[in-house]
Formats: structure tokens, sequence, C-alpha cells
């Protein structure tokens, strides 16, 4: 029984093994590594896009729902009455994308304007040839730098942003890109040093290492994620919204909120470019919730060990999912930060709880063996939540009775 | 010489060619980071993973968007139509002559003839320590260097604020 | 502290989503065109004509005065006048109209036609689903389409129908009782004049003198008794 389910486990890599036996034999020496890569590359541009899909139509449902009405229902199987709840959403809202007039501004640098869906598109791609998808499924192991490409990666994106907003020669779609940059760099700080307080933990960069590190067993079932630790929790929420708001995701999607900008830095986008750039952002919401999953919930690991049997790929998409619709829910329930609380919230507020948080990560580490596990957490939690109330204080006290300057 | 090197130098010499000749100011930033990209990509040529990999996230991810800033909030959106003030041939012979005294050098140095030294296995754990215990000065000089920049944009953004109340 | 509200936010909207499956406050969506909100008594779309017996044409209460076609704002009333009378519901002999047509594409729904209406006929219907793919003709409509029976109108506005039925009701009792007193006043006056006849003829033939043949100057005024 439990090799069945390790086969079940494997079959990605013992797929990708089998085919290359039989190609090694019909083609040359120097395909075999670019083959190699194209069937790494194959499942993760097959899933994710078809994720992206039904995450939009699951978000306009699920939003509906929580507003008091339905969401899309209506569109199923094309070219059929069968309807499927509104499941065939993605595939008209596809059509209609890929058959809208491009229409470019006859003012727009067209050059710069082509380029800037597709220089936001391929690094936003290649960040997931990091990710461990499961066991031994990591489609490129960097045993040195892997966190560090992934960040690499992350910040190539800003330009692209920039080059969207400049070249459509457009007031708005250039406030728009400025605003998001600046709220792109304030909130990678955060990020970054999130992810680095499990960095100094894990004692590596490498990905697929971070989730070894998480692999012992404790109490006899409980996998020892480094969400089950104070820094781990506070941590990853800190890195949940930092992703949020480097995915430009509501309560943090100032640059391109309807109601504010109209569509700030793809304004003078349409049809396909359009339909890339959605793409796009949805695809980097996907590989932040990824590496989040990495780093603090224990990659492809399962909570307890008994529920191993379940396939380790499997855990991975199912948390993914679980983010995906954590991440639903506060669009749903929040309403917007304006550009300066966005700005204050990084700068004043997460920074210096990260900084805490990497304190109280190396106080953990090196209390291990010397003090008790009790007074360890309520220790941990004391030191993490005493400077979050102080400057959680210093937010509230900001709203006061409006003063109306020229009014009195 | 291989294949990828000569892609490699070859799209970092003309981006930056690129980003010299350029009239619109942004296409010269845009240029400037492709060049920046194929320093990276040399970097990692060169086995040195995380100095390549730091290159993209500090010069692509930050200096390039330093520079855009620094367009935009000078000179604003109008393209750039002036014409060159000095005619371009007459940097021409400077060129040619720095770039001959410099290959003279080169070449005379015993570079040529020394033997490769075998490429240590350097790994990211033995950078930091280093950086902590052999080089800890210079990083704390960077550290408050950095400092002094920010603190310049703090008082430099607050002046701004005070002139418009 | 930070974050309770968020917190607070959440638990409601979970509340939201999970009722809005059983709830059916929670979930206020009118699946049109499946299902339907009656509308109000105070609805209005646009005008219709009312007819009153079974047969459209005949009984249209409309006696193509033009008054709604001259008091329209926007003009999109086009009346022909007929060049027969026929009978309306009091009777009377009236005119009625050749052509009908509104163009609802100008039709701005203000009422004006029904409010200056002095014979009840044009009256505001609650049909909207009027889409045609003919920009231009198919928005013409013509008094075939614009005939609506008086039951439909008192289903879709019951007290208004009330209200004209009652009007119509209260001009029919007073041309009936106006046409009972002329009768009357005419039957008094045809039975003064042949009882003054019938004493003519009795104080006539008796005393037949030459002046006689001259007819009576003044008869002697009906007796009162009479």
């Amino acid at each position: 029984m439990a090799e069945v389910f390790q086969a079940i486990d494997q079959f990605p890599v013992t797929l990708k093994t089998w085919l290359l036996g039989h190609a090694a034999g019909v083609m040359p020496e120097w395909a075999l590594p670019l083959l190699s890569a194209a069937l790494s590359i194959t499942p993760i541009l097959a899933v994710f896009p078809l994720l992206f899909a039904l995450t939009t139509v699951i978000e306009r449902k699920g939003l509906g729902r929580i507003q008091n009405r339905r969401g899309p229902n209506r569109v199923g199987i094309p070219l059929t009455n069968i309807r499927l709840a509104g499941f065939g959403q993605f595939i008209a809202d596809g059509i209609k994308s890929l058959t809208k007039e491009d229409i470019v501004p006859r003012s727009a640098d067209k050059v710069v304007h082509f380029l800037a869906p597709i220089a936001l598109l391929i690094p936003v791609l290649l960040t997931y040839s990091v990710l461990p998808f499961g066991r031994n499924m990591v489609p490129l192991d960097l045993p040195q730098t892997g966190l560090l490409f992934f960040f690499a990666l992350g910040a190539s994106t800003e330009l692209s942003v920039f080059m969207a907003g400049w070249s459509s020669r457009n007031k708005y779609s250039l406030l728009g890109a400025m605003r998001a940059i600046a709220q792109m760099v304030s909130y990678e700080i955060p990020l970054i040093l999130s992810a680095l307080t499990v960095v100094m933990i894990a004692g590596t960069l490498s990905l697929s290492g971070i989730v070894e590190s998480q692999a012992e067993v404790r109490f006899g079932f409980l996998h020892s994620w480094h969400l089950f630790t104070p820094w781990g929790l506070v941590g990853f929420f800190l890195f949940l919204t930092a992703a949020a708001a480097e995915a430009n995701r509501t309560p943090f999607d100032l640059p391109e909120a309807e109601s504010e900008i109209i569509a700030g830095y793809f304004t003078e986008y349409s049809g396909f470019k359009f339909a890339i750039f959605f793409l796009a952002e949805y695809l980097g919401l996907f590989a932040m919730c990824g590496l989040g999953i990495t780093l603090f919930l224990g990659g492809w690991l399962p909570p307890f060990k008994f529920l191993g049997f379940i396939p380790s790929w499997c855990w991975f998409l199912g948390k993914l999912v679980a983010l995906i619709l954590l991440f639903i829910w506060l669009r749903g329930t929040l309403p917007r930060l304006r550009t300066d609380q966005l700005m204050g919230f990084a700068w004043k507020f997460l920074l210096p709880m990260t900084l805490i948080n990497l304190f109280v990560a190396g106080l953990w580490h090196l209390s291990v063996t010397s003090v008790p596990m009790t007074v360890r957490w309520i220790g941990g939690f004391a030191l993490l939540a005493i400077p979050y109330w102080l400057l959680g204080r210093g937010f509230e006290a900001q709203v006061g009775k409006r003063e109306y300057r020229f009014a009195n | 010489m291989t294949l990828s090197f000569a892609i490699l130098a070859g799209l970092t010499v003309g981006s930056a060619v690129a980003a010299m000749s350029l009239r619109n100011l942004v296409h010269c930033a845009l240029g400037l980071v492709l060049t920046f990209a194929g320093l990276a990509g040399l970097y990692l040529q060169l086995n040195a993973e995380f100095v390549g990999f730091t290159q993209i996230l500090v010069y692509v991810g930050a200096v390039a968007i330093l520079i855009v800033f620094a367009i935009l909030l000078t000179r604003g959106t109008e393209p750039a139509n002036e014409p060159a003030a000095v005619s371009p041939w007459a940097g021409l012979p400077v060129a040619v002559l720095a770039f001959l005294a410099m290959a003279a050098a080169v070449l005379a140095s015993p570079v040529d003839k020394r033997l490769a030294a075998p490429v240590p296995e350097v790994s990211v754990k033995t950078l930091g320590q280093k950086l902590m215990t052999d080089y800890v000065l210079p990083l704390e000089v960077l550290a408050l260097l950095l400092t002094a920049a920010m603190l310049g944009a703090v008082i430099i953004a607050m002046k701004d604020k005070e002139d418009l109340q | 502290m930070l974050g309770t509200g968020i917190l607070k936010g959440m638990v409601e909207t979970a509340k939201n989503f999970a009722g809005s499956y059983h709830d059916p406050e929670r979930l206020t969506t009118v699946e049109y065109p499946e299902q339907r909100i009656a509308p109000k008594e105070n609805a209005r779309q646009f005008p219709m004509l009312i007819h009153d017996t079974e047969d459209p044409m005949k009984g249209l209460r409309c006696v193509a005065c033009q008054i709604c076609e001259k008091e329209c704002p926007p003009q999109c009333i086009y009346i022909v006048k007929s060049k027969d009378k026929r009978a309306d519901y009091k009777g009377q002999m009236q005119f009625y109209p050749a052509t009908f047509d509104i163009d609802i594409s100008v039709c701005m729904s203000c009422q004006i036609c029904v409010e200056v209406c002095p014979f009840e006929s044009i009256k505001m219907d609650t049909e909207f689903e009027l889409s045609n793919t003919d920009r231009f003709g198919g928005l013409l409509i013509h008094k075939e389409q614009l005939a609506k029976s008086n039951e439909h109108y008192r289903k879709i506005h019951p007290a208004d129908a009330a209200a004209s039925d009652a009007v119509l009701a209260a001009e029919v009792a007073k041309a009936q009782a106006k046409a009972k007193a002329d009768a009357e006043a005419k039957a008094a006056k045809a039975a003064a004049e042949a009882k003054a006849k019938a004493d003519a003829a009795v104080a006539g033939p008796v005393p037949a003198p030459a002046t006689s043949t001259a007819p009576q100057p003044t008869s002697p005024p009906a007796a009162p008794a009479a």
C-alpha cells in the first residue's frame, strides 16, 4: 500500500526519467539538457495558467457571495446549454481578451509599450523554477542561491511596471506607475527581512533545503513547520502582508484600483496585452504564496506525519489554494489603504516588526538547549506582542477628530 | 571563447553603446538595464552565483529604478529632442587612444602567461563568514554610508513638506 | 489593538458568505429573466391606448382630439384623424384615429399625454422588454400594438383604473341625467303643445265667426294643472 502512495507521489519524476531515457537513444547529446528543462517546465506552464483561470472565476463567485449576490453562474461549456455553475467564465474571458482590438495610443512609445507586458511575464514565470512543488520536484535546484534568485527576479518586475506607465504617455498611467513602484520597493524590505529570518534559522538559501529543515518530527507526529514557532507565526503574517503589497492586492491595490485611477499603469493596454498583465499579476501572487508556503508552511510536508500518504504535490497545491482563498476573503473584507497610509504602514510598522522578529528568532535558536519549551514560547510571544501593541497604538492615535482647515 | 560568452558580451557591449547613443533618455536608461543584465550573465558564467543574482537584485531592481525616477522627477514626460552639442567625431581619437593605452597595459602584464589558478569552491556560507570576520569594517562603513544616504533623503523630503505649508 | 477590526470584518464577511447559501436575506439577487420582480403600482414605461369592448379597434376610447400630440414635449405622437365618425361610449358621434403612432425611442415617459387627455383614453403601460433589432421602424409603435384592454389597465394600475372608471361612469351618469332632463323637457313641451292644440280644437269649431279663420293669436297658456 505504501508503495502505491509512493508511486503516486513521485509519478512526475518517474515520468520524466522514463521519457528522458527513451529520448537518450533518439536525440543528440547536446539536446538532452534542453529536453530535460522542457519536461520540467511543461507541468508549470500547464498547471499555473489553469489555476489562474480558475482563480478568476472563484474570486468573482466568492466575492459575489461575500457581497450578498451571486457571481457569474451562466457560462459553462461553450456552444452548449450546460451551465457548470459559471465555471466556464474563464473561457469566455479568454476569448474576449484575445479578440479585442489592440489599441496603442498614437503618441505612445511603441517599442517600450510592446515590451512591457513581456518584461513582466518572463521574470514572473522564471520565479516558478526554484519552488519545490513536491518531494524531489524542484525544476531548478540552486543549492547556494535559490531564494536569492527568487528575490532578484521579483525585483526585476518593478522595471516593467515603470515601462508600462511611462510608455503610455498618460498622466494617470505615470502616476499609477510611480505609486506602484514606490509601493513595491518599500514592501520589498519587510518581505526580504521576514524571509531572511527563515534563512538564518535554516542555515541555507536553497529552497529545498529550507523545506528539509522543517521535516523534523516532534512529539511523534508533528512536523516542525516554521509556522509552529512564535517568530514563524508572526513572520508568516508579515510575509503575507508584504506579499499582498508586492502583488498589488487589496488592501494595497491603489495603483490599479478602478475607482481611483481607472487602471493605473495599464490603463492604455487592451486585448491580449492586458490579458498578459492580468495573468502576470496573478502568477506573481501565486509565486509569492508558493514562497510563503515553502518558507513557513513546510512546503510539500504534511502537518502530521500520519497524513503523509497524501502525495506531496497535493499538499503544496492544497496549501496554495488555501492561501489564495484567504487572499480572496481579505479582498472582500478590507477597504483600500491610501498611498501615505500604505507607506507609513511599511516603514513604521512592518519594518520594525520584522527586525524584532529577526531578533526573537535568534534568541529562539540560541536557547534551544538551555531553556524549556513553554518559557521559550511565552517569552517569544511576549517579545513580539508588546512591540506589536505599541506600534499599533501609533496608528490608531492618528484616527482622531478630523479638522477642516478652511471650514472653521 | 564559447558561444554563450560571445552572446553575453555582445549583448553587454551593444546595449552599452545604445545607452550612450540613443536620443530618448528613458531608452538610454533601459539600455543600461540590459547592460546590467548582461554583466549578471557574465558573473553567472564565471560560476559566481551569489554575485550574479545580487547584481540583478541591486542594479536592475534598485539602481535602475533610481535612475528612472530621477529622469521622471526632473525631466518630465517630454521626449528630448535636442541635437548633440558637440560633434561626435571629436571624441573618437580620444577613445582610440585610451583603448590603445589600456590594451598595451593588459597585454604587457603577466596575466596572459600565468596558469589559471584552481577556482576555489566558495559557498555563500564562507562569503558570509568572511564578511563578518575579515571584512567587517568595510561592511560597517557601508552600513553607515547607507544610513547617511537615507537620512539625507528623509531630510530633503521633509524640507519640501515644510515649504508647502 | 491593531488587527481586531480586520478580524471582526473577516468574521462578518464569512457570515455573509456562509449565510448566502441558506439565508434568503443574505442573497438578494433575482435571477432575471428566469425570475422577475412584480412591478410596483406606480411604475410606468410607455403609453398605451385603452379600448373597452372586445374589438380593439372599434372600442378605442381615443377620439383623435390631438391634445396629447400638441402637449407632448419631445413630439413623439403622430395622429391622423379619420374622415368619418362613429359612436363613443356615451353614444355621441366622434372622430377616431386612423393613425396613432408613438416613437418610443423618443418618448421620455413624462406622462403629460395622460394628464391632458380629456377622454381617459391614453394611459401608461409597464411593458419594458421592447428591444428590437430594427433601430427605427421597430421602435415606432402603431395603434394596433398600443391598444390594450381595460382589464389589462385594471390589472396593472388598480387604483388609477378605478379612478378612471369612476370618471367615465360619472360622465355617463351625467349624460344620462342630461338626456333624461332633456327628454322630460321635450316631453313636457310636447305635452303642452298637444294640450294647447286640444284646447284649441275644443274651442275652435263651435263659434264660427268670420274672423275665426285667422289663427288664434295667442292661445291661453297651458293650464297650470297641466
